[in-house]
């Protein structure tokens, strides 16, 4: 199988250069005379095709290395490495995607799916811009494939073949990491369609709106699976990497924002093209750069970069990315550049009270939101290539920056929806601004007058704006219904379902900006007023914290025993017994799991205590406050105990194998049996957090709304609804 | 291996062994997309130039003024896809 995996990669790889070759010399002579012209067509379907030919191969491969994780098949080098017998099911099936390997060929299937898709969709439309962007997509998937044939082969043979794995890395044994990166690099991929689109247009002088209108889902789907994406990673960061937050501004998280920014942006300024025929630069720009952040994403998290640039000049992979992004700038620079002059607007900007105005500010402050985050990422980079050392910026300079922005682009989202297009007068503004105004300044009264809320500012102001957010999406909502209600005798519920499946782009949009009102309320809540008490308590002792009493009833352990007999991993725990004022008492267990080492000098006792371990958070959450703890036992005893187990092991070398593995079960038993009935403290974190639960629901309100906007018209309601138009536009036509 | 082989090599030919491949006429395709799209922009702008009018957002007068000005530029795009001739309606809906 190692075999036919890695010669499907070559057969792959030669597929993309074929397509490109195919499409670009289709392009090129189908402008040729008659005869000639015919066979370009020829050429750029067969181009097109090349896609899905890749799609299909690189999934096959892919099928490959997933059946040898199931499999245990420890043959594959990347599966040795990677994974275990007594690694779950679940697990290994996800395992494929936490090496390098792997998640670059996950990478490769899921854009030459997108990219299929975009082509079967588009068959007929876009024809002149088509063959130029399949060029590209399969440009990119080339570069890729030849890092997985070249430098990265997933399909490497082990040797000497081992009776057992090293396992998957512990940290990454979270439900989150099933969806979290192949919702990332769903994200990083799709937003290689609109650049691939663009580019094309760019050739072709194709600058209007079809291949924005062709483009669109496909930015809108990014924007959603990589928004999925980072808030999975926040959700994993919170309960399983034990430091008590969702978000540290790493590298790796940040090379997934950036994108994201831009893409929101582009998502916004794009319905000023659509509608105005205006900043026509500003939107490729835009794209080209969103695209670029995409690749820069994966190589932030590929290169090894982050940690220093000479990890860098280390990774097989730093200078062939480096060397893709370079290509990728300077190609968009000059063809922006040489295109400057069809890309100049047909009109210009009527009013600073109008939408455009608000979405032309917005995008601003989420380019400048990009630039922040850009700047904090590389800085440790920048100051190493330029003092020696390395220096870098932490959560407060991030705040520092990224808190007036985010201020000012929650206001611009409560803004933006009240506006009309074009321009908006200020009688009709004062009208529609009353409500959400009120909302803000009730809002601000409530919390000063509840006390503790003033010594934050910032998170003050946050809260009165989302009020003005929220309020103006909910009277934006209101007011549609009854407008609907007016024209029709519909119920309340039916005239809402009506208005939202008429108006989806719209509507959907305005629950994003709700949901991102709601989660920026999390998110400046559990900032704010978060309480964190490291404490050390013996069992039965009790500390107070945040208006909690938490009490270390007893420790806990367990053996965790895989599927195949083997033991996974140890649990060390805590029952903690928490209670506040005169409510009901809760039970919590946290929990810190060691997974045994396979370094061979550790003692087969000690292996398991020197190895790898994770944090498993316990956690209450709630709607008003989230109580989080974790345990650090202490296991200092266990260790003295399991070294002296090593030397009595070692001395017993001529045991027979079985009865070997029975006595050091038996011995793992006793030890955690003492464990249980020690009396040693251990250290605890505890955390109290108000609202976290509302980042988690914002995100949910964001993502139904996108799922909302980017849900397609029934075609048959979208015929009826052009020829209605049609019809009204015809019959002007005729009195004209 | 063999088999995916096969199967992409048919694929991938399929086009260049048929003898009576469509003539190409992608630049006005182009021509009549760029029309469509900013006809279906425009009628989106229709709709909710009189939702922002239902909902409060515009008065009567700015309402009936915008509207006659983007029924105008509706007017003028639906002239410049006549003046194209009748196309193939597979190209519009895709």
């Amino acid at each position: 199988m190692l075999l036919a995996g890695r010669a499907l990669l070559i057969l792959a790889l030669a597929i993309a250069v074929y397509g490109i070759i195919a499409s670009l010399y289709g392009a090129r002579i189908r402008n040729a005379p008659a005869d000639r012209r015919r066979s370009g067509r020829a050429w750029i379907d067969s181009g097109r095709r090349a896609v899905y030919a890749l799609t299909g191969t690189v999934a096959v491969c892919f099928l490959v290395l997933e059946v040898a994780f199931l499999r245990s098949d420890f043959t594959f080098e990347l599966v040795a490495t990677h994974s275990s017998t007594t690694t779950p099911g679940f697990y290994r099936a996800t395992a494929p995607w936490s090496s390098q390997e792997g998640s670059l060929l996950l990478w490769v299937m899921l854009l030459s799916g997108w990219s299929s898709l975009i082509l079967y969709l588009t068959r007929r439309r876009a024809r002149e811009i088509a063959p130029y962007a399949t060029a590209v997509l399969l440009g990119l998937a080339a570069f890729f494939l030849a890092l997985l044939v070249l430098l990265e082969t997933p399909f490497a043979r082990a040797s000497p073949v081992p009776p057992e794995g090293v396992g998957l890395n512990p940290i990454l044994r979270h439900p989150a990491m099933m969806i979290h990166p192949p919702m990332l690099y769903s994200g990083y991929t799709l937003f290689a369609v609109p650049f691939a689109f663009a580019v094309g247009a760019l050739v072709t002088r194709r600058l209007g709106a079809d291949w924005i209108r062709t483009t669109r889902p496909f930015a809108l789907a990014a924007w959603l699976c990589l928004g999925v994406g980072v808030i999975l990673g926040a959700r994993w960061s919170y309960s399983e990497l034990g430091w008590g937050g969702y978000w540290a501004w790493d590298g790796v998280e940040n090379a997934a924002l950036m994108p994201w920014l831009t893409g929101t942006a582009f998502l916004h300024s794009v319905m000023i093209q659509e509608r105005r025929g205006m900043l026509r630069m500003w939107n490729v720009s835009l794209v080209l750069g969103t695209g670029i952040l995409a690749v820069l994403g994966t190589f932030l998290v590929r290169s090894g970069i982050l940690e220093s640039i000479h990890a860098f000049g280390a990774s097989t992979l730093g200078i062939p990315f480096l060397v893709l992004i370079v290509a990728m700038i300077a190609g968009s620079i000059a063809l922006v550049a040489s295109r400057a002059a069809d890309l100049r607007s047909e009109h210009r900007l009527d009013s600073l009270l109008s939408r455009e105005a608000v979405f032309l500010l917005n995008n601003l402050v989420l380019v400048a939101l990009c630039f922040v985050v850009f700047w904090g990422t590389f800085f440790p980079l920048i100051s190493e290539a330029i003092t020696g050392k390395q220096a870098s910026v932490g959560p407060p300079w991030f705040g520092r920056y990224v808190v007036p922005l985010a201020l000012v682009l929650v206001l611009l989202s409560g803004l933006g929806p009240v506006m009309t297009w074009r321009r908006a007068t200020a009688a009709n503004l004062r009208r529609v601004l009353a409500v959400p105004t009120a909302a803000a300044a009730v809002t601000l009264v409530v919390l000063l007058a509840a006390g503790g809320v003033a010594a934050r500012p910032l998170a003050l102001v946050m809260f009165c704006l989302a009020a003005f957010v929220l309020a103006v999406v909910a009277q934006e909502f209101w007011r549609g219904v009854r407008a609907r209600r007016a024209m029709s005798d519909d119920s309340v519920p039916r005239a809402l379902v009506a208005l939202v499946r008429r108006n989806r782009r719209r509507y959907g949009g305005y629950l994003v900006h709700a949901g991102i009102a709601v989660l920026f309320v999390g998110v400046a809540a559990s900032t704010a007023f978060q309480d964190v008490r490291d404490v050390r308590l013996a069992p039965g002792e009790r500390a107070r914290i945040a208006g909690y009493d938490v009490t270390y009833s007893r420790p806990t352990a367990r053996l965790d025993v895989a599927s195949n007999g083997s033991l996974e991993k140890i649990d060390l725990g805590a029952a903690l017994r928490v209670r506040r004022g005169g409510d009901e008492p809760i039970a919590l267990h946290p929990e810190r799991s060691y997974f045994p080492s396979s370094d061979p000098t550790l003692g087969p006792l000690s292996r398991y205590f020197e190895g790898e371990s994770t944090s498993e958070v316990g956690l209450r959450t709630g709607l008003r406050r989230d109580l989080w703890t974790v345990v650090s036992p202490d296991i200092g005893s266990l260790l003295a105990i399991a070294r002296r187990g090593d030397e009595v092991f070692r001395e017993a070398s001529s045991l027979p194998r079985g009865e070997r593995a029975v006595a050091l079960g038996e011995a793992l038993r006793r030890m955690i049996a003492r464990y249980r009935t020690d009396v040693a403290p251990a250290t605890f974190r505890v955390l109290v957090s108000p609202l976290v639960t509302w980042v988690w629901l914002g995100a949910l309100i964001v993502f139904g709304g996108g799922l909302i906007a980017l849900w397609p018209a029934p075609a048959a309601a979208r015929r009826r609804a052009r020829a209605g138009y049609a019809a009204r536009v015809a019959r002007e036509l005729g009195r004209a | 291996m063999l088999v995916v082989l096969a199967v992409a090599v048919a694929l991938i030919a399929g086009p260049l062994r048929r003898s009576r491949a469509a003539a190409d006429e992608s630049a006005e395709w182009a021509e009549r997309a760029e029309l469509e799209a900013a006809k279906e922009a425009k009628y989106r702008e229709i709709r909710e130039a009189e939702l922002d009018y239902r909902t409060g957002k515009l008065s009567e007068a700015d309402w009936r003024a915008l509207d006659a000005g983007l029924r105008a530029d509706a007017i003028e795009l639906l002239r410049r896809l006549d003046a194209l001739g009748p196309g193939d309606d597979r190209g519009r809906e895709g």
